[in-house]
């Protein structure tokens, strides 16, 4: 599939999709990666390591220094996969240099937990 | 996104690593944004202060930019984790402590004022309507597009920084006339409307609404109301200013039921230990009103009061110092009930506070539970 590139590079891995948007603030553990919002369906999962897939992020603006924090203590996503790029995701990858790319509604709906992917996101293509 | 030939020989490092930095993550958003260009812009207010929020990563990552990197517009930032001259009072990890006045220290040298407040848009001289800033702190990007009569997207603690860097923006979403104008209406139909139900409307229309939202049936909207409704809006979704009134498009109402099922995931408690007041700090009307309603009254229990440094002289030459200590509370400068260690779980359980934005944070980051109460309720039921 095709898709948007908003910060460059390339990876590959198995993907963990959650169905509700991100807070990376209050709602990811910046040292050890796990999810710890309660009320998201992803709580108590390790999102390091993984193609994280979510629909957007949420919350605070420091969540970027999350997104940071979890590359820094090698708990980062190996890559991530939106359906709308907002501007502390966005941000948060780029310093960390984590690729990020937005998909399109349908394909984006087609990706499956566990599934193993390339994002290239230097050609904007995940194969 | 175009660049202009400047901008692209600082993307490929011919200017240095940290503009390299910068524009990397100006691109980024650029892209993430749809943006077409880069446009000047004239201040950066800049979130990731407390070392609660950006921990070792942060703290290094700043040591290391604040070596040659300097700020080329007018920079503020957000509150720290304590007040250093109340510091001692409060047994903090030394390691904190230290890690904080690191992270201090490296956003002095970069040429940031050394503000630690999370209101800019009191406490500083506005500029011109219409002007283009960057604010990375929630509740000060809602309130500058929605009161203040600046522009600024919902900036990252990042993007606002790439801004102070370069003094630029990508053009996009609320930086574009066009894209100011909301297309959902929330109809306010809840009363009595103090800053409780603002925040918790707030808080509603933030998960409801896209960039930008029209709220109508508002009363008694005061400068507390006000600050709340932007902060609670800040906390949980990506909206970034309202306008008052009503406009065309989707309608949807925020009724009686609403506003419980919004209380009710935020006010996990009947009763709490402590007293907080200010997520936004409060500024000088507020702590005036807060003296005026005291009325030689005391609290029952400890009461923290955070407000910006910028207004300690004042509070001092008018005597509310005086008679907030008289009536055992205290005012912390520099930092905000918002992920302050001064909080801390191992020794309180619950926190009364006004604010809904503190509500969130105490709950998913202190780990406290939280009575919602407004500052009419505080001042009646926990006062004697």
């Amino acid at each position: 599939m095709n898709v948007k590139v908003i910060v460059r590079g390339k990876a590959k891995g198995a993907v963990l999709c959650a169905q509700k948007p991100v807070n990376f603030l209050g709602g990811i553990d910046k040292k050890t990666g796990l999810v710890r919002d309660e009320k998201h369906d992803l709580f108590g999962k390790f999102i390091g390591n993984k193609i994280l897939v979510f629909p957007n992020g949420v919350g605070s603006s420091v969540g970027a220094y999350t997104i940071y924090s979890l590359k820094y203590n090698q708990s980062a996503p190996l890559a991530i996969v939106c359906l709308k790029a907002d501007i502390t995701t966005a941000s948060g990858c780029a310093i960390s240099d984590i690729p990020l790319v937005v998909a399109e509604k349908k394909d984006y709906e087609s990706l499956k937990n566990g599934q193993e992917i390339l994002v290239d996101a230097i050609e904007g293509k995940i194969l | 996104m175009e660049l202009t030939k400047e901008e692209e020989s600082a993307l490929d490092g011919k200017h240095g690593e940290t503009l390299a930095l910068a524009y990397r993550i100006l691109v980024a958003i650029g892209e993430a944004t749809n943006a077409d260009k880069l446009i000047p812009v004239e201040w950066a207010h800049l979130s990731g202060v407390n070392y609660n929020t950006i921990g070792d990563a942060g703290e290094e990552f700043l040591s290391h930019l604040s070596k040659d990197a300097k700020f080329r517009i007018k920079t503020t930032v957000n509150p720290m984790g304590f007040d250093s001259d109340n510091v001692s009072k409060f047994h903090l990890d030394e390691e904190f402590v230290t890690k904080q006045q690191s992270i201090r220290n490296s956003y002095v040298k970069m040429g940031a004022t050394p503000s630690f407040s999370c209101i800019p848009y009191e406490i500083f001289e506005l500029p011109k309507n219409g002007t283009q800033v960057s604010f990375a702190e929630s509740n000060a990007a809602i309130y500058a597009n929605s009161i203040s009569a600046l522009k600024t997207n919902k900036e990252s603690a990042f993007s606002a920084l790439a801004s102070a860097l370069t003094g630029k923006s990508p053009h996009s979403d609320l930086r574009d006339e066009e894209n100011r104008k909301p297309n959902l209406t929330i109809r306010m139909k809840t009363e009595p409307a103090d800053e409780i139900t603002y925040g918790l409307l707030g808080y509603f229309a933030g998960k409801e609404a896209g960039s930008s939202v029209a709220i109508s049936g508002t009363k008694g909207l005061d400068r507390r109301s006000c600050k709340s409704l932007c902060a609670g809006m800040g906390t949980s979704g990506s909206c970034g200013m309202f306008t008052l009134g009503e406009e065309e498009g989707e309608k949807i109402d925020f009724d009686y039921k609403e506003m419980a099922r919004v209380k009710d995931e935020l006010n996990t408690s009947e009763s709490g230990d402590i007293i907080t007041l200010g997520s936004p700090q409060l500024g000088l009307e507020e702590i005036s009103d807060l003296v005026a309603k005291l009325k030689g009254r005391s609290f029952r229990k400890q009461c923290m009061i955070f407000c910006p440094r910028a207004i300690q002289g004042q509070i001092r030459n008018l005597g509310y110092d005086k008679e907030l200590t008289r009536a055992g509370g205290e005012i912390l400068y520099d930092c905000c009930t918002c992920l302050t260690p001064l909080v801390d779980k191992e020794n309180i359980d619950a926190v009364v506070t006004n604010s809904v934005k503190g509500a969130y944070y105490l709950k998913t980051s202190n780990g406290v539970d939280v009575n919602l109460k407004s500052l009419h309720q505080i001042v009646e039921e926990e006062t004697k």
